[in-house]
């Protein structure tokens, strides 16, 4: 089970530069802490974000333990045409997330 | 002529060592990592950190580049190092001309008072840099769990 909550402008002009946000619903944990037991707790983060328009890559991100729990991203691109925007995180342990919004470019 | 060469050689390698300086090793060494023998000058870069942080475990960081942004000039990547944490890196990010602006907002975590240093890559192959001290009252990963 995954969350994951991504903020895109429904519309906007040709050549628009929009603002996206995204955040994912995920631990983090560090691979730095231990129990009171001394026993160190795995590393379980996510390694990878990358987010797609209409299928071609526009930003990619490699995280490491210094990104806080539930990871928060913002940045731009332009809005060049209508389609839909795919948002995919991976991470240790086989995890992945997946949003997607849908955009239209007048 | 290769005596002016070398004389070039010894220069770049002084600023290199300056901007090092007071740098720990696996911090250099991870930079070392990204931008190879580049050279990174200081400027285009703004980092945006408060400068007091009440709890290390998720500190706003703000990155942007100044760039046109066209497809013949534009940032191809950032990234973010730390000096205190427990490992260097903190994000690595991957631009294109497609970005429009070259900003970045997230959020950290860290270990200690200590420099943040980001690090861009223009795609004429030049890298630009920025580096900001900040203060931690609580730290990041440190505390046990039950």
């Amino acid at each position: 089970m995954s969350r994951a909550i991504v903020n895109v402008p429904s519309s906007a002009r040709r050549g628009e530069v929009i603002e996206i946000k995204t955040m994912v619903a995920h631990v983090m944990e560090t691979g730095f802490r231990r129990t009171q037991l001394g026993v160190v707790i795995p590393r379980n983060i996510i390694t990878e974000f990358v987010c797609r328009y209409n299928g071609s890559e526009i930003f990619r991100a490699t995280l490491y333990p210094a990104i806080a729990a539930n990871p928060v991203f913002t940045f731009t691109t332009i809005a060049t045409e209508s389609g839909t925007l795919e948002f995919v995180w991976r991470g240790d342990n086989g995890y992945t997330a997946t949003a997607s919004a849908t955009i239209t470019v007048t | 002529m290769s005596a002016l060469g070398a004389l070039l050689g010894a220069f770049t390698f002084r600023f290199a060592d300056a901007a090092a300086r007071g740098m720990p090793a696996v911090m250099q060494e991870a930079i070392r990592k990204v931008v190879g023998d580049g050279e990174v000058r200081p400027g285009r870069v703004k980092l945006d950190v408060p400068p007091l942080i009440d709890n290390g475990n998720a500190v706003p960081l703000a990155v942007s580049v100044e760039s046109p942004m066209t497809t013949v000039d534009y940032v191809k990547s950032i990234h973010v190092f730390t000096e205190k944490n427990p490992q260097p890196n903190v994000i690595s990010v991957y631009l294109g001309p497609r970005s429009g602006r070259a900003i970045l907002t997230t959020r950290i975590r860290l270990a200690d008072t200590q420099t943040i240093t980001a690090i861009a890559e223009m795609s004429d192959g030049s890298y630009w840099s920025a580096s900001v001290s900040v203060v931690v009252t609580l730290a990041a990963c440190l505390e046990e769990l039950n």
